[in-house]
């Protein structure tokens, strides 16, 4: 067990490495950021000399070294944009990415796995029947025209929850949260089901799936000749039979709702780490694009160590101690 | 004896696109109280569904289109599924043909076993956990104390079986359907399986409904048996008098077809052609295309159990008058 998580701790310094060098590699060679910070007459000796400053006239692999020297000690560098460490900057715009994303995520999880329940053992019904179709249109129909749609409804035609930002925000040390305001709650509602709509509907599908091929089982058979009760075979059993897949594919879209968010974010300006990128691209502001690379990576990192331990508290047969079976 | 299960015409049927497929017409059967009844036939001859419908389990769309199903005099075919529940485990336990899936890989054998015994009795859990230490002593599991946490795929193929034993015997049923208990097992284990499970219906006065296709284990084990051929029962009674001097054409073929230790026979005696699929079972008796001593009758009209002497044949050759 010890030796595992040693085991997948190093693949994982592996993993976030390789990202910082594709990362770093890749903005070698989105256009020159120098352009976008000199005026438009400034001669090529003041060009040189800011290029000197920011270092980027050293060799490549110079500039690689430093930039994971840097990352190493937590400096993010600075913005190529507004000159501030980008430590700062995304330190300001984190907790609103990560509050939407826990938002979203738990409504995934918590509509996604009891309608998955639900579907899967009520699977001729017409409400699971009309679950199914209205999934589609969650699997189907791209995030942009979702949080649009969303937008026109409940914040233009009804006006009854906001259209962008985040509302009223507490700051709590330096994290700043939109949880303890009732405007901050009413700005969450509609990008979290905007971000999260695509996950629940997946988790849904998913877990029905499982649960119906779970049901087949000999086992679920031998629990029905024991005369369990429903309730212990459909929860007790069943479903603790479809976590594993479950926990898989959830903890890959949770990563990915981190990743997606940039759409969901620019569509309702919230000012979280996405929105911060696609501004940043368009300024080629390469510390803010790359640190924010390396940062959603270690996310996904994160996340699926997370999701290979669950597996260990879920499924016995993977817990490879000394091997016990006797004959 | 009392009949502790009566089975009565009991007809199993499937709904498909072309029409109604029959997979079990007309059966009627008894098990008395501790007796063993062996039901043996080829696969699709219809055992195994009867065992499913026994204990109310028939997947959809089969289902029970005619018969009565009673069990010490109530009748339980047509319970709804709660009260049916109760019945399963409690007073009918089964043990299906594979342990290596009929086990829930993701619990305990304990925690399994507790469960079972507090779905039917009010045991507090540490009562509970005793009876199923005690039980895991029964079926003979080695350190049963160090075992009952262990979790399923720690156990070997036979030692599986002999939980899924102890799950179908924890609160004491009156009737265990057993649906070929050793197929999937070692054949060196198998005796000891059947040997177990005689043994503790035995102790405990434990009627059992054997199915399986093996002949070996209907000797030794069962105190009558039924012959089934296509979803019907060809023949049924005490087990010597069906191995020594079976009076059904179709059940005489299944004992010829038993190697002999001290035979010098090349090949096994067989009967010709085999058991015809659902759709095409023929008209008479179902035996008739393959059977040696057929005769007009067999081909029009459908036999009825008939007396033998000691046993029940539904064959033309013992009609009287």
């Amino acid at each position: 067990m010890f030796a595992y998580i040693v085991r997948r701790a190093l693949q994982s310094i592996l993993v976030m490495a390789a990202v910082a060098f594709v990362a770093f590699a890749l903005f070698q060679y989105m256009g020159d950021p120098i352009n976008q910070m000199v005026a438009q007459d400034a001669s090529a000796a003041e060009r040189e000399a800011l290029r000197r400053t920011l270092g980027l006239d050293r060799p490549f692999y110079v500039q690689f070294l430093v930039f994971l020297k840097n990352l190493m000690t937590g400096n993010f560098g600075f913005s190529f944009r507004i000159g501030t460490p980008v430590a700062q900057i995304i330190a300001e715009r984190l907790p609103a990415t990560l509050e939407l994303v826990l938002v979203a995520a738990l409504f995934a999880l918590f509509i996604g796995v009891p309608a998955g329940v639900y579907t899967g053992l009520h699977r001729h019904g017409a409400m699971s029947r009309f679950m199914l179709t209205v999934s589609l249109i969650g699997v189907s129909l791209p995030t942009f025209l979702i949080g649009i749609l969303l937008i026109l409804i409940f914040a233009v035609l009804l006006g009854w929850l906001p259209s962008f930002g985040r509302g009223q925000t507490v700051q709590l040390g330096f994290w700043s949260t939109g949880f303890l305001t009732a405007s901050g709650l009413k700005a969450l509602i509609l990008p979290s089901i905007t971000l999260g709509l695509f996950q629940t509907t997946l988790i849904m599908r998913l877990v029905r799936s499982e649960m119906l091929e779970v049901l087949r089982s000999d086992y679920i058979k031998f629990a029905r000749a024991r005369g369990l009760t429903n309730r212990a075979i459909n929860f007790g059993h069943a479903l603790k039979n479809t976590l594993v897949p479950v926990i898989t594919i959830a903890g890959l879209q949770i990563g990915g709702l981190i990743a997606f968010a940039i759409i969901t974010e620019t569509v309702f300006q919230w000012p979280g780490m996405g929105f911060l990128f696609i501004t940043a691209i368009q300024f080629v502001d390469v510390p803010v694009m790359s640190s924010y690379l390396v940062l959603v990576a270690l996310f996904f990192v994160l996340i699926n160590l997370v999701v290979d331990l669950l597996y260990f508290a879920v499924d016995p047969r993977l817990r490879v101690e000394r091997s016990v079976s006797a004959h | 004896m009392a009949a502790l299960l009566e089975v009565e015409h009991l007809r199993i049927e499937f709904p498909t696109r072309r029409g109604t497929l029959v997979a079990v017409d007309d059966i009627s059967l008894q098990i008395a109280e501790g007796e063993v009844l062996g039901v043996v036939g080829e696969s699709g001859a219809g055992k195994s569904l009867t065992g499913t419908a026994i204990i109310g389990l028939l997947e959809p769309p089969g289902r029970i289109a005619a018969g009565e199903i009673r069990l010490m005099g109530r009748r339980i075919d047509n319970l709804p599924y709660e009260e049916m529940r109760k019945i399963r485990g409690k007073q009918i336990g089964a043990v299906f043909q594979d342990p290596l899936t009929s086990l829930n890989p993701l619990y305990s054998v304990g925690r399994q076993l507790v469960e079972t015994i507090q779905t039917h009795t009010d045991m507090s859990p540490t009562q509970a956990r005793t009876r199923a230490l005690e039980l895991l002593h029964e079926v003979g599991i080695p350190a049963a104390e160090r075992r009952i946490d262990h979790y399923p795929h720690q156990f070997s193929g036979g030692m599986r079986q002999r939980v899924v034993i102890a799950l179908a015997l924890c609160v004491n049923p009156k009737l265990v359907i057993a649906d070929e208990p050793t197929t999937a097992l070692d054949v060196s284990i198998q005796a000891q399986i059947i040997a177990l499970l005689k043994r503790l219906c035995r102790d405990h006065g434990t009627a059992i409904m054997l199915i399986t296709h093996d002949m070996g284990v209907i000797a030794e084990t069962a105190d009558r048996v039924a012959v089934m051929y296509a979803g019907r029962i060809a023949e049924i009674g005490p087990v010597r008098s069906v191995i020594k001097e079976a009076k059904h054409p179709y059940s005489h073929g299944l004992m010829g077809s038993i190697p002999k230790i001290n035979d010098e026979k090349e090949r096994l005696d067989q009967i010709e052609g085999s058991m015809p699929r659902l759709t095409e079972i023929p008209p008479g008796c179902a035996f008739n295309p393959r059977c040696p001593h057929v005769f007009d009758r067999c081909r029009v009209e459908r036999p009825e159990l008939l007396d033998t002497g000691v046993t029940q044949a539904s064959c033309w050759l013992y009609a009287h008058g």
